[in-house]
């Protein structure tokens, strides 16, 4: 058995206008940041994970993301597992 | 024949609704508690209440979905039973997939608390059996995520099946930019599951049963409910 850590990024699917990431680049571009677009916010989840190998480990993490972290009718999702190594 | 209304963690409405239910129109209703793994049978019509399950952390009802009451409440809707999500209700609802869509954040990125109008578009269900179609009503909103949204698939599925049941409006009745509150998509302001027994709905009728409150049109509502479990 390992520890690994997984890292869920969620975001709002792209066609869906995200009034965060809108009022943020408005006022991005109030202080004179006009090269900046397209700014979008979304959530980043950590959990650790204790499995026999990274497979399983990945396995787990989707399935989870799956049932609950994200919302498949308005967001998507990206997972990174990694061997947990300790807090950096 | 009783109400059952439904008491999660951070639930702030339910007992306006018992208050609404018992007091203002004179009905049975008792509450249930999130983890409660049954829903007694004299119970006709669940209540899923506003307010803030779980904080509304992760996403509002994603949590509360997984309550054991809710379970229930899914087998109770199979079977035909009657449940209004309100506010909170709505998006616990969606969440689950007893109704299609989500409330996403409104686009003013303001909570919204205030009096709109809803059209009735529909009066072939079982919560506006009572109302006539077109009839305009003055309920309050109070909510930060309650613009609703689906993917073209679903808005035709809805459109289709006659399954709008509220729209915002202004007190005339149209349905315009100018009175949707929230940005939601073609001004819904409530839908029904197919079967027509399961209506999500951001407006909160429980807070106009009592004309101290400033209204009664919220009462229509609950009367349609009754007035259909009579028949």
């Amino acid at each position: 058995m390992a520890n690994y850590i997984a890292k869920v990024k969620v975001m709002l699917k792209k066609g869906i206008l995200d009034v965060q990431g809108k009022t943020v680049e408005n006022a991005l571009k109030t202080l004179g940041f006009e090269n900046i677009t397209d700014v979008r916010i979304g959530k980043y989840i950590t959990f650790n994970v204790d499995a026999d190998s990274l497979e399983k480990a990945k396995e787990i993490a989707n399935s989870a993301a799956d049932k609950l972290l994200y919302n498949p009718n308005i967001e998507t999702y990206a997972l990174e597992v990694t061997i947990f190594e300790g807090n950096v | 024949m009783k109400f059952g209304v439904v008491v999660f963690p951070g639930s702030n409405c339910d007992h306006d609704a018992y208050f609404a239910l018992k007091h203002n129109l004179g009905f049975e209703v008792e509450f249930l508690w999130h983890k409660d793994t049954s829903i007694p049978d004299d119970i006709k019509c669940v209540v899923l209440p506003g307010g803030f399950s779980f904080g509304d952390y992760l996403r509002a009802g994603a949590i509360a979905r997984f309550s054991p009451i809710v379970s229930e409440v899914f087998r109770f809707a199979q079977k035909g039973g009657l449940v209004i999500g309100i506010c909170n209700g709505f998006q616990i609802l969606t969440e689950s997939g007893l109704l299609p869509g989500a409330l996403l954040k409104n686009t003013s990125l303001r909570f919204i608390c205030k009096d709109v109008h809803i059209k009735v578009v529909n009066n072939n269900t079982p919560f506006t059996s009572l109302l006539e179609q077109g009839k305009v009503l003055r309920i309050p909103i109070a909510h930060f995520e309650g613009n609703y949204f689906a993917g073209d698939d679903i808005l035709k599925e809805l459109e289709d099946e006659d399954r709008i049941v509220f729209q915002y409006c202004d007190a005339e009745g149209n349905v315009n930019e100018a009175s949707n509150p929230n940005g939601s998509l073609k001004n819904i302001a409530g839908i029904v599951n197919r079967g027509r027994n399961v209506l999500g709905m951001m407006p909160h009728p429980e807070r106009y049963c009592d004309p101290i409150l400033g209204g009664t049109d919220g009462a229509l509502i609950f009367e349609s409910i009754i007035n259909f479990l009579k028949i």
